[in-house]
């Protein structure tokens, strides 16, 4: 479904991505574990057109899309829930999801189509349906995660990409989001790419996994090998405990 | 002696009454263009300094629709709005889009050159004369308790109110304002949800030059209009913009309406040679002292 081709991407004269390569498979659930600064932002960022790749190639369902806009991204079925979740914090709820489904508001059935839309991202998030009248900017850093991936899903994507959904939330809010993405997958067969610094529960969702480092895949393999691994469990899964109490 | 003070007390209460309304509507002229400041500046983080000048082919538009073309006022209007949007789109897609490095500093530069040049154009099209405009409906003085007003100035005030009404519907109850508001928060997550940004940069730049033409043809009844008014009315709508911290709302319309007022007091009470200079040493004091504008919070959140 999505091919990675020897991505290389610079920051300024940063070389943030170095010949990375990767894919994903139809309905597969995978993700990008790494330090801080090892590139996982960056690759979703190059994927959804934001931080364009200076060399190599990027395919959806076979289609170049490295070249493209964000907004023609997003049209082709590529949603991204950005980090720091980075909701429309002066607009309402409501108008958040209905921003969401912005690329259709042209088309005959708006109407009917995003009230459908929004009363099953209600129907995953229950919490949102309640504040739907509320400011984005005033809800809890849980609630604004939940809104983000909902504005992501009125996009309808068939690829939807997430980058740190965790970050700063309750672990009883993380599990919560995590059931919805399993929901996803399971009800709506969407392909996930999911970045995280949990690593523990991210192989827990996922059926593969990539390990970064500086810039590079270091590691690929199923979910359950990389959960095994010696390195990664040194590197990632060991230190799980310390990082959540340094939070 | 008593009669005589009551009488000097109620000749000045007139002054002020009439110092007030005129520059209410002076005011409003100014609201409307800090609002098309306010509208680019949040959709793209540009100070367009080329904003006055489509006040200036506002009304210059209405001139050659009334002279040349003989159109009625009613059908210049429009006219001469939709001819200086056209230029307002022009400009952003010869001087703005195309720029391969848009960092704050050369947009400066791009829109300060623009502005000179399109004076320039301006000066060779219709001569560097200032020309007259006849009111919507005559120039019948109204009286207001002690004070007159033209029929223009109710013009101006109720083309304002109208104004400011699409306005705050546009942003609020429709989904290009509301992706406008989105992108002005956040461009980044704009474009992440599917929104064209750069599309909603051309639209700011719509809006806001409609808007300025709308200004600059309601005002020339009064003031006259030449290539070079949209100087000093640009400034004073910045300054009006700054005031009200360019939110594209409520707040820059009391800060053009407090800048006409003050502006107008300073010139009756003072003297009319400090008119210009009132208005920026308010710019000069807001920026020293409250540079996220008179009720501004104190946050930036802004991205």
């Amino acid at each position: 479904m999505l091919r990675l081709k020897n991505i290389n991407t610079y920051y300024g004269k940063v070389h943030a991505l170095k010949n990375i390569s990767l894919h994903l498979g139809q309905g597969e659930i995978v993700t990008l574990i790494g330090a801080n600064g090892a590139g996982k932002t960056t690759i979703l960022n190059t994927i959804s057109g934001v931080t364009p790749a200076s060399a190599g190639e990027i395919l959806f369902n076979k289609e170049p899309v490295s070249a493209l806009q964000p907004d023609r991204i997003v049209k082709l079925g590529i949603s991204q829930v950005p980090e720091g979740r980075q909701v429309f914090k002066p607009l309402s709820v409501e108008d958040n999801l209905e921003l969401g489904a912005y690329l259709r508001y042209r088309s005959r059935e708006w109407k009917a189509t995003i009230h459908k839309d929004m009363k099953q991202v209600f129907e995953l998030f229950p919490r949102l349906e309640e504040r739907r009248k509320q400011l984005a900017g005033t809800m809890s850093g849980g609630e604004q995660q939940m809104l983000a991936i909902g504005r992501a899903l009125m996009a309808n994507p068939k690829l939807l990409l997430l980058d740190e959904p965790s970050m700063g939330l309750a672990p009883l809010v993380v599990q919560e989001i995590f059931r919805v993405l399993e929901r996803l997958r399971q009800e709506s067969g969407t392909t996930i790419l999911l970045v995280e610094q949990n690593a523990k529960a991210a192989l827990k969702l996922a059926d593969r996994g990539y390990v970064l480092e500086t810039g590079k895949v270091i590691l690929e393999g199923a979910a359950d090998e990389l959960m095994e691994n010696a390195e990664v469990k040194r590197a990632y899964l060991g230190k799980d405990k310390k990082e959540m109490w340094e939070r | 002696m008593s009669l005589s003070l009551l009488s000097r007390g109620e000749m000045q209460f007139d002054q002020l009454l009439q110092y007030t309304l005129s520059g209410l509507s002076t005011g409003a002229i100014y609201a409307l263009i800090g609002i098309g400041f306010s509208i680019i500046y949040n959709a793209t983080g540009i100070i367009n300094f080329a904003q006055g000048e489509f006040v200036m082919l506002g009304g210059l538009f209405t001139l050659t629709c009334l002279d040349l073309l003989k159109l009625p006022i009613w059908a210049a209007v429009p006219c001469a709005v939709v001819a200086s949007t056209v230029a307002g789109l022009l400009f952003e897609r010869l001087a703005i889009r195309p720029l391969k490095a848009p960092t704050p500093i050369n947009l400066v530069i791009i829109t300060i050159g623009g502005s000179i040049l399109i004076r320039g154009l301006a000066m060779l099209a219709w001569g560097k004369d200032t020309h007259s405009i006849p009111s919507f409906s005559g120039d019948d003085p109204i009286a207001i308790g002690g004070a007159t007003i033209l029929p223009q100035h109710l013009w101006i005030l109720a083309i304002t109110v109208i104004i400011i009404i699409i306005n705050k519907y546009y942003f609020y109850y429709t989904i290009s304002g509301k992706a406008m508001r989105a992108c002005a928060y956040n461009r980044r997550a704009a474009g992440l949800v599917g929104i064209d940004v750069r599309r909603m940069v051309l639209f700011s730049f719509l809006i806001s030059s409609a808007m300025g033409a709308m200004a600059g043809i309601i005002v020339a009844p009064l003031t006259m209009t030449a290539y070079d008014v949209g100087v000093m009315l640009g400034l004073k709508g910045f300054c009006a913009a700054i005031i009200g911290g360019m939110s594209s709302g409520m707040a820059t319309v009391v800060g053009g309406l407090l800048l006409g007022i003050l502006e107008s007091l300073g010139a009756g009470l003072i003297s009319s040679g400090y008119k210009d200079a009132i208005a920026f040493i308010i710019l000069l004091l807001i920026l020293f002292i409250r540079p996220q504008g008179l009720f501004g919070k104190a946050d930036s959140e802004r991205v």
